[in-house]
């Protein structure tokens, strides 16, 4: 059913948050991605000319790397890109099969592949570019929160966590639920701020991104024109060349 | 966007065959067809092939044609469910239609409210689909009120000319039908010029900045993108290719779809039974190649929020 499951108060909303201050931009999680959603349950996550020119394929996670504002302030910042499981999922409702859907128990949102017809309207409605269609399969992949990870029992505990967040080396992406308001990553986004993207959009991601921190301006001490202390002879030299 | 051949065919072709549909339905009601059974089922049944050909062109969209059928489970959330529903509902009363106008006869009261049925059920389908590019809104070029009027309009008059066509055909002067159409081509033509002159100018969907909330900073530019080569994103939602020929493409969109249709409607008015079995099909015809050309458009030009994080503006 691609009607959205009413909020229920204090519902689950599993989901990440990616700071945006700490990710190095190695492109781990889009790898580890890649390899755990090409090797799990499903059918591998196709890969076009792989050993070829034009390489090209699926992929459920994309770093990309932005430059903001300009001169001492700017930032280089490396941002990932991966469905934000929105609370009100505009990839849905406009599903006409029902293979898009959005769990009521903790807000994942999933692709039967058994059901798509691969009409691709769902990555048009989605503003954000996380769907991505599998030519060689015939339907659409997305971001599953590494479903078969979180609740595998076959697992030890502490790996219980999508692979992008597993593998991050700069601990930048973080697991959990954030319809808790108690939960570690609901405070770490009352903390930090975290933001939503493009919320004009109304999508309301569930996925939050922790901004860039305030570096303070390094203060370069004003040059004197006759430094006071040092060697007799450097500041005779001093004085001659300021003449 | 990126404008498919099935899905172009599909808003082109239904929407003649539909708007035809409507018009049969509406101008039997009102007496202003040609009475003969034989004309009655060969126009319906046009009009049900042309929106077959758009539907079987939908179709080949998919990456999984076998299964299309589960697409009209959802119609209580998504509309691409409520225009396939609408699609099928439509040839029930629509065949009802032909087959009342052959054993009842034109004018009787069974024939003309399945025609009128057929005709509001078609036009529904042309408005159900209207409602899947107006409801996307990361692409503010469909995203917009006019794109519904728009559709509607392009629809009757594209089915106009085909009713003219058949009409002609049957070897009858199609006189209200031709006039009909040259007036909803005047009416398509200014909701069209409304839509081009509004998406040229309407603000962005999102900017780079709301896209990666990066906008606090300062300006946001692209360094690095994910990847070297190409990707589905690229090729479905950042469409570029012709579109610096939008200028020239809409000239020809204006010529073929609007001016060269309306010209020979009229032509085929004054040229008589003869010359009019010639000329009004060949205005239907030249009018759908120059919709599509307009329909290509809608797509080329339309562009999609997820391009902003490659650093494109929309």
């Amino acid at each position: 059913m691609t009607s959205i499951p009413a909020p229920a108060p204090g519902a689950k909303k599993l989901g990440l948050v990616i700071d945006l201050d700490t990710c190095v931009g190695c492109h781990a999680c889009a790898v580890n991605c890649k390899e755990w959603n090409t090797s799990g349950h499903a059918a591998p996550l196709t890969d076009f000319n792989a050993y070829q020119d034009h390489p090209e394929g699926v992929w459920l996670n994309r770093v990309h790397t932005y430059e903001a504002g300009i001169g001492p302030d700017s930032r280089t910042v490396h941002f990932p890109r991966s469905c934000l499981h929105c609370e009100d999922p505009p990839c849905v409702t406009v599903c006409p099969t029902g293979a898009s859907y959005k769990r009521a128990e903790d807000g994942i949102v999933l692709v039967n592949a058994d059901i798509c017809i691969g009409c691709k309207l769902c990555s048009w409605a989605c503003p954000y570019g996380a769907r991505e269609f599998d030519e060689d399969q015939g339907v659409m992949r997305k971001c599953t929160l590494c479903i078969d990870r979180i609740y595998n029992t076959n697992l030890p505990e502490q790996e219980r966590q999508p692979a992008c967040v597993n593998s991050c080396p700069a601990r930048a992406r973080h697991f959990g639920d954030l319809g808790d308001p108690d939960s570690a990553v609901s405070r770490l986004v009352a903390e930090r701020g975290g933001f939503d993207l493009m919320p004009e959009q109304g999508t309301k991601p569930v996925n939050k991104y922790l901004p860039p921190r305030r570096r303070p301006t390094p203060t370069v001490p004003a040059e004197t024109a006759h430094p006071a202390g040092g060697n007799s002879v450097l500041r005779w030299i001093d004085r001659v060349l300021s003449r | 966007m990126n404008p498919a051949f099935s899905v172009i065919l599909l808003t082109v072709a239904s929407g003649a065959g539909y708007g035809m549909l409507a018009w049969l339905g509406v101008l039997n009601a009102l007496r202003l067809l040609p009475a003969s059974p034989w004309f009655g089922i060969g126009a319906v049944l046009v009009s049900l092939a042309l929106s077959a050909v758009g539907l079987f062109a939908s179709t080949l969209h998919l990456g999984h044609p076998e299964r299309a059928w589960r697409a009209v489970s959802q119609w209580r959330s998504s509309w691409l469910s409520r225009e396939g529903v609408m699609a099928l509902l439509t040839n029930l009363p629509a065949l009802g239609f032909a087959a009342a106008w052959l054993f009842a006869g034109r004018a009787a009261g069974v024939t003309v409210v399945l025609g009128l049925v057929a005709a509001a059920c078609g036009l529904a389908t042309v408005a159900c689909q209207a409602m899947i590019y107006a409801t996307l809104r990361p692409i503010r070029q469909w995203c917009n009120p006019l794109v519904l009027p728009n559709l509607l309009l392009l629809a009757l008059f594209s089915g106009a000319t085909w009713l003219a066509a058949a009409v002609a055909v049957g070897g009858y002067t199609p006189r209200i039908v031709a006039e009909l159409g040259v007036a909803f081509g005047i009416a398509a033509l200014l909701a069209k010029l409304a839509y081009w002159r509004r998406i040229d100018s309407a603000p962005p969907a999102a900017t780079m900045e709301s896209a990666t909330g990066l906008g606090s900073i300062g300006s946001v530019r692209s360094l690095e993108a994910p990847h070297t080569e190409e990707n589905y994103l690229l090729r479905e939602m950042g469409y570029a290719i012709a579109r610096k020929h939008a200028v020239r493409l809409r000239q020809i969109a204006l010529a073929l779809g609007f001016a060269v249709p309306a010209v020979l409607l009229l032509a085929g008015l004054v040229a008589g039974v003869t010359l009019g079995r010639i000329v009004l099909p060949i205005a239907a015809v030249i009018g759908l190649l120059g919709i599509y050309v307009e329909r290509w458009l809608f797509f080329a030009q339309a562009t999609h929020t997820v391009t902003l994080y490659y650093g494109r503006n929309v």
